[in-house]
């Protein structure tokens, strides 16, 4: 049971980033379908970078550098994947749904070229990133669950607070929202809607891009596995299950990360029935989108100018 | 006096597309004065004041403020020059507070419980009553309105610009409002107020600029003219319209309406107890101030609008049957026999579709008919030709989307293709908006022949000229009240105008 | 008066929408993307190749059409699969244009594909030997339809009754039929191996001995039917104004609710017969990667087709070419097989960026000083 919660605290990190990073994308009006893409980009950013510096520094790997040097690499990597979104749906007005789309596919093609070129195992890379509190283990159980793991997993929690906190508690929070309900009256007022959804969307997939990196280093402990795009869309879902709320997202990525492993912790379950239980999320996101729906809420739609451009001209 | 001038235009013009929206517009206003700008629907009024607040960028001339020539490219710039514009489509975030509306786009440090201690300390200071916590989407539309001001305000704006203010507001708030321009003018504020209603320029401004179809008349100071020399102005000759009028023939009851009672969606009662009838061969004008209950009123006739109580009856002339159309669709409508017309005011966006040609737009009312699953491009594209010939429509031919036609044309086509079902009901919703003097004179005329048919037409209009010599009887509603019909040969634009603010004198009456 | 005023920067331009273009510079502007984009992949290949562009091209252009060999069968397999390629992500791309058209983003061609495949295959399994050839054809291709039906018309009723957001239902679809798939292969696959093998004796025929011209043709008619179904019917006419203006729909008495919903039985029964060729008329098994991904690829084709089936054709090849070409060349010069990703995704964001040249223009602002 320990173990089980353990593991799925680590996998719903990964969901965290990744929701947190396309919660930012989304309050700016991006629908940004390339999360996928760019969490194996970020993923394989971070893992390139870690290889070379290994390689380079041999067995004087400084454990600071060895977890930063990764870090800064996936943040750029998932930066530069949003800002090529942000320029085609920004600056040259494309659908934001083809472009998102054509970025997965783009993100998910480079990150296999750029893992084929090291090999899929980081498992020396990974040690560093697993890590755990220096007391963990005399604590017992509580150890186990709060203080067991490694830096990213805080990292997730830390990045979703505080985006929590941006968005409802400053003005920066309050200019992003209104930029993604309604870039017109944004912008009447003077805020630059083009800046703001550049920047949250590239900050956003710089994020999501982490979560492609706890995925890959974490979780997996360094075994690269072909299915970071599928830990992508699981992450896009947890938007939709937390109502755009990444403090929710917290408890949300947690019990998506419990559904979708529960399949092996519970006994007697069949092979093939782990596989309806990994539909679990999918499913219990569709009920979430239609209850909220139907009780139109305005506080938990969508935003209003989801996936709609703006031009200031138009007429 | 040149040190006074607060902000300056000179030949400033704006195209979109081949159409100049603004041409040559010079413009100066001084602090501490009122300028109107007076225009008909469609003279460029709007264009303009959005390039001074940096949503248009002008294609050609300069802009000075306090005497330097200034580039506005945004709506922040403006704003640097403490420019400051109510839209008259609010620009308001939905699902945030007022306070947090109105600080919106500031930079100065994020607190909102202060900013919600100085919204009520503007709203006090000036009369306003606004809770600054409530939500936009459970607001009523003056409610709106008002934190839209307050937003400027708040800005500490020198230069404000009010694009049609009233048009949404009871006469007792409209009076309100004037006191604070008023008290914004003594504080040495500018104000540059968009409208067309004279009276409220005679009252409000110092001085009136008037544009015409994109072009600047003139600028006069409020104090040496008067209503029809500012009329002439603004429509370029005396207005004798000289609408030719025919005796009503071989009238009978078509469209009997009874009580009608409709609640929008924000649970404003949009129509109260609506009582009229219809007659064929006459033309009915519907009156009012905008928003008072004309557009779901026609949308209920035609199937459009969920009543919530009443009854829409309808004598079918050719059966003598009496059918009852309330809560019934458009198709359903149809297919009782029917035949019902509907000009609406939104042309482009629910009477047309604007990407698609002249064709297949005309195929929109006809297209069900017949068995066949395919379509039956024949017939549309004979009647566009007709209608394209016999209205004189300007395209370059039947294939060109709407979309490209001008303003006057879109509405023959629209017009056209209603008449052309041969209807006994023509419902028409503000069918000369934005039309220049010789297409509103062909929308006149085809009118006129529709009532000569036989057909009981119900015309809403927003010109009192207009509907008193083109209508035979004018039915004046007031906040979804029908507050008079009277005599379009007999009755003054005065009497109108009374019956146009009568329930909200009552309400005043109440002691409310 | 002396207050200081920041001095603004003149913006040098600016964008103004433009009107239609002529077709012939709208065909202009969408070459240069495609060549620009070749030009940018060609850079990017040899940077990683070392080798002459020129030879990419060629071993690109072999990929697909086989110029290179001298074994006319080789050269044959390879234009066969091209075509086969083509037919498929056509299909899929006509699925998804009448749902678009009417701005319902339908991003769940991928899960209707596949829960259209997994149709076929289990009819294949359980009923093979049980129905003669016929009647299985039949009943297979009724699964297909009706589980395709099945997976787009649910996000739609949804759509239409409560305004849920279908673009991400869609998508959440899709993943459910992955898992669905996935599920199919644990519990029926007997070995436990979760591959099952082809059953190629229940497929679908093969005509004049060719393996995949069954498959070729069907798309091919159902191209023309949904060019014509779009254009010429009634109900592509409701899509249409739907699409354009629900306002107009409402206006002219259109049931808005009912022609989405009968719009995505559409576009779900032509996903089911895309996953019926793909595993009836191709594979003859199925796996959770039968769709392979077409189904998002169908998306931006469709789209960027301005939704119209006979350009469709050019731009399905047009990705497919290039798909096929850059395994190509993985294989020839030995680099990943990513690289087919890759290039595709370079060619998509040209052409995606290019349609910005086509709407709008930009407008050197005149020099207005001076009156200052």
């Amino acid at each position: 049971m320990l173990s089980f919660i353990v593991s799925a605290i680590r996998l719903g990190m990964a969901f965290l980033f990744g929701s947190t990073g396309e919660t930012i994308a989304e309050k700016s009006g991006h629908l940004n379908l390339g999360i996928p893409g760019v969490m194996c980009v970020g993923a394989a950013m971070g893992c390139y970078a870690e290889y070379l510096y290994l390689d380079y520094a041999r067995l004087n790997a400084i454990p600071f550098l060895a977890i930063i040097i990764p870090i800064l690499a996936t943040l750029i990597g998932g930066a530069l994947m949003g800002l090529l979104y942000s320029f085609l749906t920004v600056t040259l007005r494309a659908n934001q749904n083809v472009t998102g789309l054509a970025l997965t596919t783009f993100g998910v093609g480079l990150s296999d070229y750029m893992i084929n070129k090291t090999g899929p195992i980081y498992t020396k890379g990974s040690k560093f990133f697993t890590t755990s509190l220096p007391f963990a283990d005399e604590l017992g159980w509580f150890g186990k669950i709060f203080l067991s793991h490694g830096i990213l997993i805080y990292l997730a929690i830390i990045i979703a607070l505080l985006t929590s906190f941006v968005l409802t508690k400053t003005r920066v929070g309050l200019h992003l929202r209104s930029v993604g309900e309604n870039p017109a009256t944004a912008d009447a007022v003077g805020i630059n809607v083009a800046k703001y959804r550049y920047l949250a969307t590239c900050i956003g997939c710089g994020i999501a891009g982490l979560g492609g990196l706890s995925f890959v280093m974490d979780y997996l402990h360094g075994n690269w596995e072909y299915c970071i795009d599928a830990i992508g869309w699981l992450a896009i879902a947890l938007v939709i299950f937390t109502v755009w709320k990444p403090n929710l997202g917290i408890i949300g990525s947690i019990v998506f990360g419990a559904l979708y492993i529960a399949s092996s912790y519970i006994t007697g379950v069949s092979f093939a029935n782990k596989e309806l239980f990994k539909m679990l999320p999918y499913v219990v996101t569709i009920v979430v989108l239609i209850i909220t729906s139907i009780m139109d809420k305005k506080e938990n739609q969508p935003p209003l100018g989801l996936g709609l451009n703006y031009f200031r001209e138009e007429r | 006096m040149g040190d006074n001038v607060a902000i300056e235009l000179r030949n400033i013009s704006k195209y979109f597309g081949n159409n100049a929206a603004n041409k040559n517009i010079n413009l100066k206003v001084n602090r501490g004065e009122i300028l109107s700008i007076l225009g008909e629907n469609g003279s460029g009024k709007t264009t303009l004041m959005n390039m001074i607040a940096g949503i248009y960028y002008p294609d050609e001339g300069q802009i000075f403020i306090d005497g330097q020539e200034v580039t506005i490219k945004s709506p922040k710039d403006a704003f640097d020059y403490k420019i400051g514009m109510v839209h008259q489509h609010f620009k308001l975030v939905d699902v945030f507070s007022a306070a947090e509306n109105i600080v919106l786009g500031l930079n100065e440090k994020f607190n909102l419980k202060k900013a919600v201690a100085s919204v009520a300390e503007i709203s006090h200071k000036y009369g306003f009553e606004i809770d600054p916590k409530k939500k936009v989407y459970e607001m009523s539309v003056s409610e709106k309105q008002t934190v839209e001001i307050i937003k400027v305000l708040y800005r500490g704006a020198d230069i404000l610009i009010l694009d049609e203010p009233t048009a949404v507001l009871t006469p007792q708030e409209t009076q309100k409002l004037f006191a604070v321009l008023r008290k914004m003018k003594e504080n040495g504020k500018s104000i540059i107020i968009i409208t067309h209603k004279l009276h409220e320029v005679l009252s409000l401004s110092d001085k009136v600029a008037v544009l015409r179809k994109g072009e600047y008349i003139g600028t006069v100071n409020t104090a040496e003219t008067n209503e029809s020399e500012l009329t002439e102005m603004m429509v370029g000759e005396k207005v004798i319209l000289n609408i030719e009028r025919s005796e009503p023939k071989n009238t009978e009851d078509r469209l009997i309406v009874k009580d009608l009672d409709c609640i929008n969606r924000d649970g404003v009662m949009v129509l109260d107890d609506v009582t009229f009838t219809a007659r064929s061969g006459e033309i009915l004008g519907i009156a009012g101030i905008a928003g008072s209950g004309q557009r779901e009123l026609l949308e209920a006739i035609a199937g459009l609008q969920k009543l919530d109580n009443g009854e829409i009856f309808y004598n079918d002339p050719s059966t003598g049957n009496v059918e009852n159309l309330r809560n019934k669709t458009p198709i359903q409508i149809r297919d009782l026999g029917v035949r019902l017309s509907f000009v609406p005011e939104d042309r482009l966006g629910m009477g047309l579709v604007g990407n698609m040609d002249i064709i297949d737009n005309m195929m929109l009312r006809s297209y069900k008919k017949g068995h066949s699953i395919f379509l039956e491009r024949k017939a549309p594209k004979d009647l566009a030709q007709h209608v394209i010939e016999s209205l004189n429509v300007v395209t370059p031919g039947a294939t060109t989307p709407v979309r490209r036609l001008s303003g006057g044309n879109v509405q023959k086509v629209l017009v056209g293709r209603e008449i052309a079902s041969a209807p006994t009901v023509l419902l028409a919703a503000y069918p000369v908006r934005g039309l220049d003097i010789g297409a509103s004179y062909t929308i006149y005329n085809l009118l006129n022949e529709q009532k000569e048919k036989g057909v009981a037409v119900v015309f809403v209009g927003e010109d009192l000229d207009v509907l008193l010599e083109l209508c035979d009887r004018i039915m004046v509603i007031g906040s979804g009240k029908v507050t008079g019909i009277v005599d379009g040969r007999t009755a003054t634009k005065e009497e109108i105008g009374l019956l146009m603010t009568k329930t909200q004198s009552m309400y005043e009456k109440e002691g409310l | 008066m002396e207050k200081a005023i920041k001095k603004v920067k003149t913006v040098p331009f600016h964008i103004v929408k433009r009107d239609p273009m002529a077709w012939y510079y709208n065909l202009l502007v969408r070459a240069g993307a495609v060549i620009a984009a070749l030009l940018v992949s060609a850079v990017f290949i040899t940077l990683m190749t070392q080798k002459n562009p020129i030879e990419v091209y060629a071993s690109m252009i072999d990929g697909a059409f086989g110029i290179k060999t001298n074994n006319p069968d080789l050269r044959s397999l390879r234009i066969w699969s091209l075509l086969q390629n083509v037919a498929i992500l056509l299909c899929i791309s006509l699925a998804v244009t009448p749902a678009f058209k009417m701005r319902f983003w339908n991003c769940g061609a991928e899960g209707q594909v596949l829960v259209g495949g997994l149709a076929t295959v289990m009819v294949m399994m359980f009923l093979g030997d049980k129905l003669s050839m016929p009647v299985l054809i039949i009943v297979m291709i009724l699964a297909s339809v009706i589980a395709g039906i099945i997976w787009a018309v649910l996000p739609a009723v949804f759509k239409a009754l409560w305004n849920t957001n279908e673009t991400l239902f869609t998508l959440m679809m899709n993943y459910v039929a992955i898992q669905l798939v996935a599920f199919f292969l644990k519990y029926f696959v007997k070995s436990g191996s979760g591959v099952l093998s082809p059953m190629p004796q229940f497929g679908l025929p093969r005509i004049a001995g060719k393996d995949y011209l069954l498959n070729i043709i069907i798309v091919a008619v159902i191209t023309i039917l949904v060019y014509i179904y779009l254009k010429f019917t009634k109900q592509g006419y409701e899509i249409s104004v739907v699409g354009e203006s629900e306002n107009t729909a409402k206006y002219i008495g259109i049931n808005v609710k009912k022609v989405i919903i009968r719009t995505l039985i559409v576009s779900g029964a032509i996903c089911g017969i895309a996953g019926l060729l793909l595993v009836g008329g191709t594979n003859h098994t199925i796996s959770t990667t039968t769709a392979g991904g077409r189904g998002f690829t169908a998306i931006m084709v469709s789209w960027l087709a301005k939704f119209d089936p006979l350009y469709m054709v050019f731009t399905t090849f047009l990705i497919v070419f290039f798909d096929i070409g850059a395994q190509q060349v993985s294989t020839d010069f030995r680099i990943p097989n990513a690289i087919s990703d890759i290039v595709t995704g370079i060619i998509l964001f040209f052409i995606i960026g290019c349609e910005f040249f086509l709407q709008y223009k930009i407008v050197l602002n005149k020099n207005r000083k001076e009156n200052a």
